[in-house]
């Protein structure tokens, strides 16, 4: 099999050398350039301006808390869904990834309409004498946008991870005794190793990358590093400093590598 | 099971690929007119469709029509020359930018007789701003920069900036979310030009930007139009081009040019130095001059013409002397438009507004 | 009880998911072109968006360009996946995080640079030059969604179907792809759903005059969105529904899910 799969990895690593790592060392290029072409680092350092800093850590923090939020969302749902009797596994699947067909700019428009002060949700509300919700233009609402753009890319990797326990290993943890919570923890957790990592990935890098919700959601009175980059690009055309700062959000794929190759260990043990 | 779901889905796949296969047949080949194509780029929704159909069948010649959202994503595709487009309507201090990187090519008026002979002059002398002579720009829409209030939510008429700062109406604001634009305000408030680069005078500005910040709603660019519509906010700062349609969607707003001054801005026709079918644009931009287009244009998008021959053909009074949509710029002297900062400029805005954003 | 609190979070989930599509097709009735007022009950713009060629091109070569590079990406990624299998543990780490840069990288770095990329090359613009950026961004969703799956897989009956005599690539379809093949389907699902909604990097790869339906959508923010374009998605979601219902209930489909 090995020779063989040599082979069969040839036309990614083709396309990953023309597509990604060409367009990546241009990357590399502006960031480390400067207007006239000369090589600084300031793109680099400028990360650690006011401004930026104060970003980039409220990206950390938003993409954190909403990939957290994902996560305890989803992981119950993927496991309802997996030990589901019925046979219509694809549907459910798709139930779940159809939203996500209406485009992205149209539906976070649409939670701005049921968010806002005037907005669907507080007629309903003030409709039952309830009180108003104050949540439009706060980092709720940003945490709101990204949990509901992102997570469906929890759900699947999940459901695919759990849906392909073998349910004889969770009866023989039973027959040995084991009671739910220690099996939970045991046995169907580690076993989703995989699953997770994936989910977290999907939902943790587009998170902390995303720009449209905040000025959509959060009323644009908070910057994300995203939108900071977005903006050197659409708006102010300093190709070289959004470059040198989209290197710096680099840093984090790298730990995304290394922590998933940590744990990629433990979750290929312990299938042996 | 794994057959099952196999099964499945190899018919999403079959649906899919049906689907696809009615596209292959559905998409003809962009075949040129008999006297050849143009190739326009041109903000989104900003042109009436009829016009363009009307002008293929007068010409003879196939419009191939492109859009763009921001003068910035406009700039870097047409420097790139991915595309070699001919015709383009950037606004003003981008079509100071292109002209100063000798991107444009000079327009030669007798080929485009209807550009003078309806078109305003008191437009073309706005527009040596950001093209002293005249040579490159042909204005196609433009409009000021004001304040959008509802009289029910205010106890007072809104006339000056300085009532955006105003506590009574914390949490009711919006302001614009682009560098220029948030600027100016704070500049015009301040008493400065919306171009300086005093470093001085930013700083006074960015503090006023501070100082308001816990007063904004939120910082929107194109959705202070529905937000206004729907009562979300009291008072917004909004192009003009939109108050004729926010008034008819909601009979409570007003338009105001605030008192300190404000932005007159442009968005203005211009041929690209390469462009391949040069003859086919100058008929183009020419026929788009031309009365009755214009106003069909006019009628379409709501933003002011430049072009007092389609004016003069406006059936509503009211719409015709709107102090809105053609306010007098004559009895002004506090109005401007922007022109491109250069590079260090640009930057210099940028740093100050990211740390408002941030702050 | 337990099954009651059940089907509750997944109602309540689904909610959730639901709650701005039925804002979006609610929105099309509404005879009021901005989202803020409703105007009454209108059927117009459904009438509107059919007599509106440039949407009904915009969505076909929306469909063209997900289907063609989803169905790339998911070939391209399972492969991938497969050879990553015997790959040694820090290459595979280093692929994998090759693989992630398109998802972490600005949509917008992405863009230009492919378009420099497509300018150097000298390849024309067009729905060619869509269809490769589409497929690179397609690929690493497809990617993570098959590994976790290869991960999982159980090696021990492919090698025993070899022993039976399977050739390599028999037993490849036989019993490796379809252990596979619901992370490759929701990769594909993935990658074209990725596909449909991409604005940014289309923008700077399409060639001229060709446009999908993101490109349309975004280019009328700044004079609003049409309300042919809310026509449009609840005409898309109630389809692309009705479909998904009638190949779930289809008889046939009993019959051979029962195997």
């Amino acid at each position: 099999m090995t020779s063989k799969s040599k082979w069969l990895s040839t036309p990614y690593l083709l396309w990953s050398a023309i597509f990604i790592i060409v367009p990546l060392g241009m990357v590399f290029y502006y960031g480390l350039t400067d207007k006239t072409g000369a090589f600084t680092l300031n793109n680099i350092i400028a990360i650690t301006s006011a401004g930026h800093a104060k970003a980039l850590r409220l990206s950390l923090l938003l993409s954190f808390a909403s990939t957290i939020i994902c996560f305890v969302l989803a992981y119950p749902l993927a496991m309802i869904l997996a030990n589901l009797k019925v046979k219509r596994h694809n549907f459910i699947i798709l139930i779940f990834i159809l939203p996500m067909w209406m485009n992205f700019l149209l539906r976070t428009l649409a939670w701005q309409t049921l968010l806002e002060k005037t907005g669907v949700i507080n007629h309903v509300l003030s409709f039952f004498h309830l009180p108003a919700l104050k949540i439009i233009n706060t980092p709720a609402a940003i945490i709101l946008g990204m949990v509901y753009n992102f997570l469906p890319f929890m759900i699947l990797p999940l459901y695919n991870a759990l849906a392909k326990i073998d349910t004889n290993v969770i009866n023989a943890a039973h027959d040995l005794g084991a009671n739910n919570f220690y099996t939970f923890i045991r046995i169907i957790l580690p076993l989703s190793v995989p699953g997770i990592i994936s989910g977290i990935t999907m939902v943790f890098i587009p998170a902390l990358t995303t720009f449209v919700i905040s000025s959509l959601l959060g009323g644009g009175k908070l910057l994300l590093i995203g939108d900071v980059i977005e903006q050197e690009f659409t708006r102010t055309s300093d190709w070289n400093l959004g470059s040198g700062l989209s290197m710096v959000l680099m840093i984090f794929i790298l730990i995304n590598m290394i922590l998933s190759s940590v744990f990629d260990k433990e979750g290929e043990g312990s299938m042996l | 099971m794994g057959k099952h779901r196999m099964y499945n889905a190899k018919y999403t796949v079959i649906t899919l690929a049906l689907l696809s296969a009615s596209v292959l047949c559905g998409c003809g080949s962009t075949d040129k007119g008999v006297n050849g194509q143009v190739i326009v780029y041109n903000w989104g929704e900003y042109i009436d469709p009829e016009a363009i159909r009307m002008f293929e069948e007068e010409s003879g010649i196939k419009v191939i029509y492109d859009e763009f959202e921001t003068n910035e994503s406009m700039y870097p595709k047409v420097e790139s020359g991915a595309v070699a487009y001919d015709i383009a309507c950037p606004s003003d201090y981008m079509i100071s930018r292109m002209i100063q990187n000798g991107m444009l090519s000079e327009i030669d008026y007798s080929k485009i007789p209807n550009a003078k002979k309806n078109i305003g002059a008191q437009y073309f002398d706005q527009s040596r701003g950001f093209d002293p002579d005249n040579k490159y720009a042909i204005p196609y829409c433009w409009g000021t920069v004001g304040i959008l209030y509802n009289k029910t939510m205010v106890d007072e008429p809104i006339t000056r900036w300085e009532q955006l700062w105003d506590e009574k109406y914390a949490d009711n604001i919006l302001m614009q979310d682009s560098v220029r634009d948030a600027f100016m305000v704070a500049e015009k408030l301040n008493g400065y030009s919306m171009n300086t680069l005093d470093l001085n005078e930013l700083t006074v500005a960015k503090n006023s930007l501070i100082k308001q910040k816990p007063l904004i709603q939120a910082y929107v660019v194109d959705q202070v139009r529905d937000k206004m519509i729907g009562g979300e906010a009291a008072v917004g700062v909004i192009y003009s081009g939109e108050a004729i349609y926010t008034q008819r969607e909601n009979s409570d707003l007003v338009y105001v040019i605030p008192e300190e001054g404000t932005n007159v801005w442009i968005d203005s026709w211009v041929i690209l130095k390469n462009a391949p079918n040069k003859e086919n644009a100058e008929k183009f931009i020419d026929f788009m001059c031309r009365e009755d287009i214009a106003l069909m244009n006019f009628e379409y998008i709501t933003y002011s013409t430049p072009n007092d021959a389609a004016r003069a053909l406006i059936e509503d009074d009211d719409i015709r002397n709107s102090e809105i949509a053609f306010p007098d710029l004559s009895l002004y002297d506090n109005l401007e438009t922007y022109v491109y900062l250069g590079e260090e400029g640009d930057s210099l805005y940028n740093e100050l507004w990211k740390e408002v954003k941030a702050y | 009880m337990k099954s009651v609190m059940k089907k509750i979070y997944i109602a309540l989930i689904i909610l959730f998911l639901y709650a701005p599509i039925g804002t979006l097709i609610v929105l099309s009735f509404n005879e009021s072109r901005t989202r803020a007022k409703w105007g009454g009950f209108t059927f117009q713009w459904y009438v509107s968006l059919f007599q509106n060629e440039e949407i009904l091109r915009a969505l076909l070569n929306t469909l063209l360009i997900a289907f063609l590079s989803s169905l790339a990406a998911t070939v391209v990624g399972t492969v991938a996946c497969i050879a990553m299998m015997s790959m040694k543990r820090r290459t595979k780490s280093i692929l994998m995080g090759i693989t992630n840069i398109p998802m972490l990288n600005a949509d917008i770095v992405t863009g230009i640079s492919l378009m420099l990329l497509y300018i150097s090359l000298g390849i024309r613009f067009g729905i060619g030059t869509i269809l490769l950026s589409h497929i690179t961004f397609n690929i690493p969703y497809v990617i993570l969604s098959v590994m976790p799956r290869v991960k999982q897989l159980n090696l021990s009956t492919y090698e025993a179907a070899l022993d039976l005599g399977a050739s390599h690539l028999n037993a490849f379809f036989k019993v490796v792809l379809p252990d596979l093949m619901p992370g490759i389907l929701s990769g594909f699902l993935m990658a074209f759903t990725m596909s449909l909604d991409d604005f940014i990097i289309t923008h700077f790869t399409k060639g001229v005059g060709v446009d999908t339906l993101s490109t349309k959508i975004y280019t009328e923010i700044k004079k609003g969105i049409k309300p042919e374009m809310y026509a449009l998605s609840a005409l898309i979601f109630i389809t692309v529904l009705t479909l998904l219902i009638l190949i779930n209930l289809s008889p046939a489909d009993k019959n051979k899910g029962s195997v």
